[in-house]
C-alpha cells in the first residue's frame, strides 16, 4: 500500500523503525498542549492600545474602521457608509444572533437579507468572530451562521465586530476558538474554514505593482462596537467615544 | 512532469541576458520585494529569534515526519475528509484525475501550487478533457501564454505590463478591440471579470497548501487576491495537492511559521487571506465543498531524509532566496529550466530529479551566501550546492575544461614550493600588466571566465608571502 510504502521510505531515511512507544506518547502530549512560541511583544499592550494598534495595522492594510458606541448604532453607521459609497442599500447578511439582534428597523432604507453570498451581491455582511491586533486581522470561522461567500463575493465586505473580542496575538484568537468551539463532525474545535482577513484583496503580479480590488473585495469596512469599557481610549472611559469618519482617523486618542 | 532544460543552462542564461522584454522586467521588479522585506523585518524586533524557532519547528517535525502525517491523516478523516497517499507524480496525477472524473468534472478551477507545476497536473487534465483553469492573476496570464511560471510567488515576474495588454486583447476577443487600458487595474479588473464566470462554473477546485497542520487536519493557504478561497469555496469538491514536508505539529507552530512566510515573501506583515481548510461542509453550512480530498505527495522527499539535503526540506517556498540572488536577478527563473529556480531550485531540483539531468544548477551560483542569510528557516543553500559540485565531480558530470582545470590546480597544490612561486610569478604579472587599470575586463586563456566577469587587478603580495610578513611581525 502507498501509504505504508511512503512511511516506510521516511523510516528508512530516518534510519529507525516506527517510533516506540514512549516517544509517540510525547509527541502526542506536544500535540495535545500545542505549546506557544516567542510571541512577539508589539501587540502586548493596555487594552485602550491594543484596540488602537488593531485599527491603524487595519487601515495600513487599507480597510477602514469607524467605532460605534452600541449595536443601535451601527445601523445608521452601515447607511451612511452604503450612501457616502453610493452602493445599494441591500445586501445579504450572516444570519448571527448578534447582527439579528440590531435595530435594522431604524433604518427602512436598508434591506438586510439573512443568507450566504451571490456573485451578484456588491455588498455583504459579516459577523466578525475576533480581531488580532498584531496585524489588524479579522478572524472569521465558517459556521452556518457565518459563511465563508459573505468573506469572497462582493466587491464591498463589511464587518461587525465587537471591542472585546479584539485579542492581542494569533494563540489568543486560537485559544478563544479552543474555548468557545465545537464541532460536532470531527469532536474537535475547527470549523470546516477559518479565513484570516488582513485588509482588502490585492495583487502585485503585474509588475510587482500592489493593486487593490483582486478576486476577493475591492474594499473592506469594519464597524467596531465599543463594548468593551476597558478598551475605550484612554480619558473616555465614561462617554462613548464620537463616530469616526470611514477612512479617516480612527477615534481621536490613538 | 514539466520538461527539463536545465542542463543547457548556459545557453538559456545566454539568452535571458539578451533578451530586452526580461531584462525590462527584471530591472522593473529588482529592489521591490527587497525593500519591501527589509521593511517588515525591521518593524519586528524578535524576527531573528523567530527565524531559529522555525527551523526547530520543521526540524523536530522532519524527525518525526512519520508520526505527524498519520496523526494528520486521522484528524482530517474525523473532519470528513480523504487523504490519498501518493509515492509518485504519476499517482497523483492518476488519483487527481479519478476525484475529477467521479465528481463528472467539465470545468477545474485552481489556486496557485508549485507541485501542481512539479507534478504537470494541468496537462494530465487536458490530456483526459477535464479543462484546468489557473486563477491567480499571475497564473492566468501564463496558462494563456503557455508558459511556466519564473518565480515561486510571483509567477509572471518576467512579464511587462504590455505583454498583460497585448495578450488580454489578443485572447478576450468578445470584449471590444479598442478598449483602452489605461491603468494596471484595468489589466486586473478585465481578468477579475473573466475569473468569476470560471469560479463559478466550475466543479472541482485544486489549490496547493503551504502548511498541513497534525493537530487537526487543517490545511493552509496563503494569498492576496482572495483566488485560492473563492477556488476550494465555491466549487462541489476541494482537492489540496500537499507535499509530505508540508506538516507541522500544530496551530501554534504553523502561526509561529506565518510570521515569517508573508514578511519574507512579499514584504507584507501578513498576506491578506490565510485560511485553514479542514474536512468538508458541515450539515447546516450554507456554503463550502461538500467533498474535500488531500492528496499527499512524497515524489522524492522521502530520499531526502537522512542525506546531506534532509535540511532543504525545510523551506516554506516564500522566495526570499531567489528574490536576494544576483544570479536569479540578472536572467529570471526560466533559464533555470524547471519547476523551481533561484538558489532553493538549485538545490532542490537535483535532489527530486537527479543530479545527472540537472546539469549546472548547482554552479548558477556566486556563493555570495545572501540566500542562506534571509532565509526564514536558516537552509544552508550555500553549502548545500558545494555538496551538488562534489557529487557531480564524484560522478564525472562536471565539463572536461573544468575537471583537467581543477587537476592542474591540485598538481600544483600539492607541490607547496612550487605553488607559491608560481602564484607569486602570476601575481607580479597581473600587477605589472593591470597597473593602473583597477581591474581586466579580459584575459588570454581566461577568456570563458571574463566574458561575464572583471579580475581585479592584484594589489600587494600573494596569500602567503602577507602571512609570512605578519608572522615576522609578532
Amino acid at each position: 500500500m502507498t501509504k505504508e510504502a511512503i512511511l516506510g521510505a521516511i523510516r528508512r531515511g530516518l534510519k529507525r523503525g516506527p517510533l516506540p512507544a514512549d516517544q509517540q506518547a510525547m509527541l502526542g502530549g506536544r500535540l495535545a498542549t500545542h505549546p506557544r512560541h516567542l510571541i512577539p511583544a508589539r501587540s502586548r499592550l493596555p487594552r485602550p492600545d491594543q484596540v488602537a494598534l488593531f485599527i491603524r495595522n487595519v487601515e495600513k492594510e487599507f480597510g477602514t474602521v469607524e467605532r460605534v458606541p452600541n449595536a443601535e448604532a451601527v445601523p445608521a453607521a452601515i447607511a451612511d457608509y452604503l450612501a457616502a459609497q453610493n452602493l445599494s442599500p441591500r445586501f445579504p447578511m450572516a444570519p448571527h444572533p448578534e447582527l439579528q439582534a440590531i435595530p435594522w428597523s431604524s433604518r427602512p432604507l436598508l434591506e438586510v437579507e439573512q443568507r450566504r453570498a451571490e456573485a451578484t451581491d456588491q455588498v455583504s455582511l459579516q459577523h466578525g468572530y475576533a480581531g488580532i491586533a498584531e496585524t489588524g486581522t479579522l478572524m472569521l470561522p465558517s459556521a452556518p451562521e457565518r459563511p465563508t461567500t459573505l468573506n469572497l463575493l462582493a466587491e464591498t465586505e463589511m464587518v461587525v465586530l465587537r471591542a472585546s473580542r479584539i485579542v492581542g496575538a494569533y494563540e489568543e484568537a486560537w485559544d478563544r476558538l479552543r474555548a468557545e468551539s465545537h464541532d460536532e463532525r470531527s469532536g474537535g474545535f475547527m470549523p470546516r474554514n477559518i479565513m484570516f482577513v488582513t485588509g482588502p484583496s490585492r495583487s502585485a503580479d503585474i509588475e510587482q505593482t500592489l493593486e487593490l480590488g483582486a478576486h476577493g473585495p475591492r474594499r473592506l469596512h469594519v464597524i467596531l462596537i465599543d463594548d468593551d469599557p476597558a478598551a475605550l481610549p484612554m480619558g473616555e472611559a465614561t462617554a462613548p467615544p464620537p463616530v469616526a469618519v470611514p477612512g479617516g482617523p480612527a477615534a481621536p486618542g490613538d | 512532469m514539466v520538461a527539463i532544460t536545465s542542463p543547457a543552462f548556459k545557453e538559456n542564461a545566454r539568452t535571458a541576458l539578451a533578451d530586452p522584454g526580461l531584462q525590462k522586467a527584471l530591472g522593473t521588479a529588482k529592489g521591490a520585494f527587497l525593500q519591501r522585506r527589509a521593511q517588515a523585518v525591521a518593524n519586528l524586533p524578535e524576527f531573528e529569534q523567530l527565524r531559529d524557532i522555525g527551523r526547530n519547528i520543521k526540524n523536530h517535525t522532519l524527525a518525526n515526519l512519520d508520526f505527524y502525517l498519520e496523526a494528520y491523516e486521522a484528524k482530517v478523516k474525523a473532519a470528513g475528509g480523504q487523504v490519498h497517499w501518493c509515492s509518485t507524480a504519476d499517482d497523483a496525477r492518476a488519483t487527481v484525475l479519478e476525484i475529477c472524473r467521479r465528481a463528472n468534472a467539465r470545468t477545474v478551477t485552481k489556486g496557485k501550487s508549485m507541485i501542481s507545476e512539479e507534478l504537470g497536473i494541468n496537462a494530465h487534465l487536458e490530456a483526459h478533457g477535464i479543462r484546468p483553469v489557473e486563477t491567480d492573476l499571475g497564473e492566468y496570464i501564463l496558462q494563456l501564454r503557455q508558459e511556466h511560471p519564473s518565480h515561486i510567488i510571483a509567477p509572471a515576474f518576467h512579464l511587462n505590463r504590455e505583454d498583460w495588454e497585448a495578450d488580454f486583447r489578443r485572447l478576450h476577443t468578445d470584449l471590444p478591440r479598442d478598449r483602452v487600458f489605461a491603468e494596471r487595474r484595468d489589466i486586473l479588473a478585465e481578468a477579475r471579470t473573466k475569473l468569476r464566470e470560471k469560479f463559478l462554473q466550475a466543479d472541482v477546485g485544486i489549490t496547493g497548501a503551504n502548511f498541513l497542520v497534525a493537530e487537526t487536519g487543517s490545511s493552509v493557504i496563503v494569498t492576496n487576491e482572495g483566488n485560492g478561497d473563492l477556488t476550494q469555496t465555491l466549487p462541489r469538491v476541494h482537492i489540496a495537492l500537499a507535499s509530505i514536508e508540508k506538516v507541522v505539529p500544530t496551530l501554534e507552530d504553523a502561526t509561529s511559521l506565518l510570521r515569517l512566510l508573508a514578511r519574507s515573501a512579499t514584504g507584507q506583515d501578513f498576506s491578506v487571506y490565510t485560511t485553514f481548510s479542514t474536512g468538508a461542509r458541515r450539515p447546516a453550512d450554507l456554503d463550502g465543498p461538500e467533498e474535500y480530498h488531500v492528496v499527499l505527495i512524497d515524489n522524492g522527499r522521502s530520499n531526502m531524509l537522512g542525506t546531506e539535503f534532509q535540511e532543504m526540506l525545510r523551506c516554506i517556498r516564500c522566495a526570499a532566496c531567489m528574490n536576494h540572488c544576483p544570479v536569479y536577478g540578472a536572467i529570471g527563473g526560466h533559464a533555470y529550466g524547471w519547476v523551481y529556480p533561484g538558489p532553493m531550485g538549485s538545490v532542490l531540483t537535483p535532489s527530486l530529479v537527479g543530479i545527472e539531468k540537472t546539469g549546472m544548477l548547482p554552479n548558477a551560483s556566486t556563493f555570495c551566501g545572501k540566500c542562506e542569510s534571509v532565509c526564514p528557516v536558516k537552509i544552508p543553500l550555500p553549502k548545500m550546492m558545494r555538496h551538488w559540485r562534489e557529487r557531480e565531480f564524484e560522478r564525472h558530470l562536471t565539463p572536461a575544461t573544468q575537471r583537467s582545470n581543477l587537476a592542474l590546480w591540485a598538481w600544483f597544490a600539492r607541490r607547496p614550493t612550487l605553488y607559491r612561486a608560481a602564484t607569486r610569478a602570476a601575481n607580479a604579472a597581473l600587477s605589472l600588466l593591470g597597473r593602473g587599470k583597477g581591474a581586466f575586463r579580459s584575459l588570454p586563456l581566461a577568456g570563458g571566465w571574463t566574458a561575464g566577469r572583471d579580475l581585479p587587478v592584484p594589489e600587494g603580495g600573494t596569500f602567503m608571502a602577507r602571512y609570512a610578513k605578519e608572522q615576522r611581525r609578532r
